[in-house]
């Protein structure tokens, strides 16, 4: 009877509080994508709540929506958003104009120094931080080791382009509906040109010189282009120009693909035997290397910041903090298994037992995001920051218009001469326009 | 010329086929959502299959769709009533006291929406923060009957030039002024035509996804900015963005067949004679 009494008082007390926390709860309200990583966050977010008191609304859109919607509200200072979900390419840019609260005063408990120094260097600014990392990736090779086995043939841990081609020659088998060779076709500076841009850098090219005058006519653009056009013609899947990552993903899963060179995070699907037919058969190994290792694979790092027209900021912070920290990752661990926690942002989640044990390609990954340096990407000095992107604000028009000129180039409608002599063309015009000599 | 047999049989196969046809994807879509997302991608697509709710269940999980359903509803129905309030007026003096300028007003508010709407989003933008309506439903009424009411003008417009002026002229022979031959008169005569305007303003009013995605945030996102949350960059989303599809073309789907039969015959009045 008594421990009924105390229940009930208990209940009425905790009652008060919750209702005392909602009176003087904030409420933060959070723009981002529907990733897989962003949807566990979501769902994990009334704990967040919980512990706080601060309420969380989320506004989830597709990728390129959002960087819209996001540049319009902060652009008219309307403060819509206290949180936004930005990548690499937006951080240093936003961040030199001054649209997001650059992060400090982190307190020692959060260990900044635990983030991986590739991906903080990317998410920074002349120094200072902007935003921190939710999950970030890079790029590898992935094959099929059953495939591999019956041509007789072992896959290098370093693969070069040359052996490559090879390969995709010898697992090709298009009567039985397998590709050698899948990349991504659809024009678009995220989705076509990411890979590209690092088939360029390891070729030895550039997109500028220290002049900020474009190098798309060089020679390592040509050779790039080339290689990519020969493979994708010979050993690609048909309508290689229709296929992002999602359709590679999904061809990929369904057996179509001997190889397929791609974003680090597919590997959390492609070893689901839930979602990937080919589970048991997958194999990883580093982005194949042409002429230079500089800027073979890529690092992109899905992060979240504060934009300064925010009226929460401190709340903000909070999130951003519990979102980011070493006890949300073992909480993701924990609630959707090791396996689906997200990657590529802390030394310690690559050092958790747990981790390593339910990830077989926990270790590559570490190594591939470690050695992409956004800030030195190419083997020849170039005067910005970024592998697959170049962090300018006028890079995503011209990416995507010489995305078009490669796919051009790729369906056949035009020779890789005269898509790349367009390409450099376009990108002349618009960096005249933007001031750039 | 009256069609012989063999003729109807073969236009009855192709309006089949084109029917078919147009119906395809809305049908993929529907059969797409009852898969799994390992299911949805397969090659070659499946077509037999268990069917499974997961990718609804999903879809509702956390997203919060019924207050999206119901902003659709407010922000539909609002704009439609509040169009056809201002546009009823309109096209009572346009339809029976035309001027000069009448043809050229009527091309005018046609114009307007020959315009790409993201040519005029910074202004919208900026004038909505600036009297406070981002994100509200209110706002976002007055944005889609701004946007429809070419339409429903141009409607009733077409529908009143149906009705004998003379009726209206005898009315005002009696003394009745512009508000009672409005009230009494033209709204029951022109029921029919009001009625279809109003379905067709309320569907589109109920698909329109550029506003309601640009100028919402949290509270006013209709179901359009629901769909969008289903495309994600990374991952496998197939099924569950086919699943919210049908969540949120279901209702006005319903609503349009209940309501076909008053609907054509709206469109085509006055076409036919």
């Amino acid at each position: 009877m008594k421990r009924h009494i105390a229940y009930t008082f208990g209940g009425i007390a905790m009652g008060l509080l919750g209702l005392m926390s909602s009176a003087a709860a904030e409420t933060l309200t959070i723009a981002t994508v529907n990733n897989p990583d962003m949807l566990q966050m979501q769902k994990l977010s009334p704990q967040f709540t919980k512990e706080t008191g601060i309420k969380l609304n989320f506004v989830v859109l597709p990728e390129n929506t959002l960087r819209q919607r996001v540049t319009t509200d902060i652009a008219t200072n309307s403060g819509n958003f206290d949180i936004v979900t930005v990548g690499s390419y937006e951080v240093p840019i936003w961040g030199k104009s001054g649209w997001l609260t650059p992060i400090k005063g982190l307190p020692a408990s959060y260990d900044v120094a635990d983030i991986f120094p590739s991906v903080r260097k990317g998410l920074s600014y002349q120094g200072s931080l902007y935003a921190l990392p939710f999950y970030a990736e890079s790029s590898v090779t992935y094959y099929r080791k059953d495939l591999f086995k019956a041509a007789g043939i072992t896959m290098p841990a370093h693969p070069t382009y040359k052996e490559i081609e090879q390969y995709a020659a010898k697992v090709n088998d298009p009567a039985k509906g397998i590709y050698g060779m899948c990349l991504r076709g659809l024009p678009g500076w995220g989705e076509n040109m990411a890979y590209f841009d690092t088939l360029v850098n390891t070729f030895g090219g550039r997109w500028f010189n220290m002049k900020w005058q474009p190098r798309l006519d060089s020679a390592a653009w040509k050779k790039a282009a080339d290689y990519y056009v020969n493979i994708e013609k010979k050993y690609g899947p048909p309508n290689v120009t229709s296929n992002g990552f999602t359709e590679n993903l999904a061809l990929f899963s369904q057996g179509k693909c001997g190889m397929w060179i791609d974003s680090t995070v597919a590997a959390g699907s492609l070893w689901d035997p839930k979602t990937s037919k080919v589970a048991a058969d997958v194999g990883m190994v580093d982005a194949p290397v042409a002429v230079t290792p500089k800027g073979a694979h890529w690092l992109w790092a899905w992060s979240l910041a504060i934009p300064k027209t925010t009226r929460h900021k401190a709340d903000a912070m909070k999130f951003l903090e519990w979102a980011t920290s070493k006890s949300y990752i073992a909480l993701a661990g924990k609630t959707f298994g090791w396996v689906q926690t997200p990657p590529g942002t802390r030394i310690s989640t690559y050092a958790n037992p747990n981790y390593i044990k339910a990830a077989p390609f926990a270790a590559m990954v570490k190594k591939a995001i470690l050695s992409a340096d956004p800030t030195d990407p190419t083997l020849k000095k170039v005067p910005y920051t970024g592998v697959q992107f170049v962090a300018i604000p006028q890079f995503e028009g011209i990416g995507t218009e010489v995305g078009q000129q490669i796919a051009a180039a790729l369906s056949g409608q035009k020779t890789v001469d005269a898509a790349l002599s367009q390409a450099q063309a376009a990108t002349s015009r618009t960096m005249k326009e933007a001031g750039y000599k | 010329m009256k069609p012989t047999a063999s003729s109807q049989i073969v236009f009855g196969v192709l309006a089949w086929i084109a029917a078919l046809v147009m119906f395809f994807p809305i049908l993929w879509m529907i059969v797409t959502a009852f898969k799994t997302e390992g299911q949805a991608i397969a090659i070659p697509p499946l077509i037999l299959f268990a069917p499974t709710i997961r990718s609804f269940v999903d879809a509702t999980a956390n997203a919060g769709y019924l207050l999206f359903a119901m902003n659709s509803v407010i922000v539909s129905v609002g704009s439609t009533v509040l169009a056809i309030a201002i546009a009823f007026p309109a096209a009572y003096a346009l339809a029976f006291f035309p001027t000069k300028r009448t043809e050229f007003t009527l091309m005018w508010m046609l114009s307007t929406k020959m315009l790409p709407a993201v040519g005029v989003l910074m202004p919208i933008y900026l004038g909505m923060k600036a009297i406070g309506l981002q994100d509200t439903r209110i706002g976002l009424v007055g944005l889609d009957t701004l946007m429809n009411l070419p339409i429903v003008v141009w409607m009733l417009y077409s529908f009143f030039k149906e009705i004998p002026g003379e009726i209206l002229e005898a009315a005002r022979v009696d003394g009745i002024g512009p508000r009672q031959q409005m009230w009494h008169l033209l709204l029951p005569l022109s029921g029919p035509g009001i009625a279809s305007t109003a379905l067709l303003s309320v569907i589109l009013s109920w698909n329109e996804a550029f506003w309601s995605i640009n100028v919402t945030a949290s509270h006013a996102g209709t179901l359009a900015a629901y769909i969008a949350r289903f495309s994600a960059p990374e991952g496998l989303f197939w099924a569950k963005l086919s699943a919210a599809s049908v969540l949120a073309v279901a209702p006005i789907l319903v609503f349009g067949s209940l309501t076909q039969r008053r609907l054509v015959r709206g469109l085509t009045f006055g076409a036919v004679k």
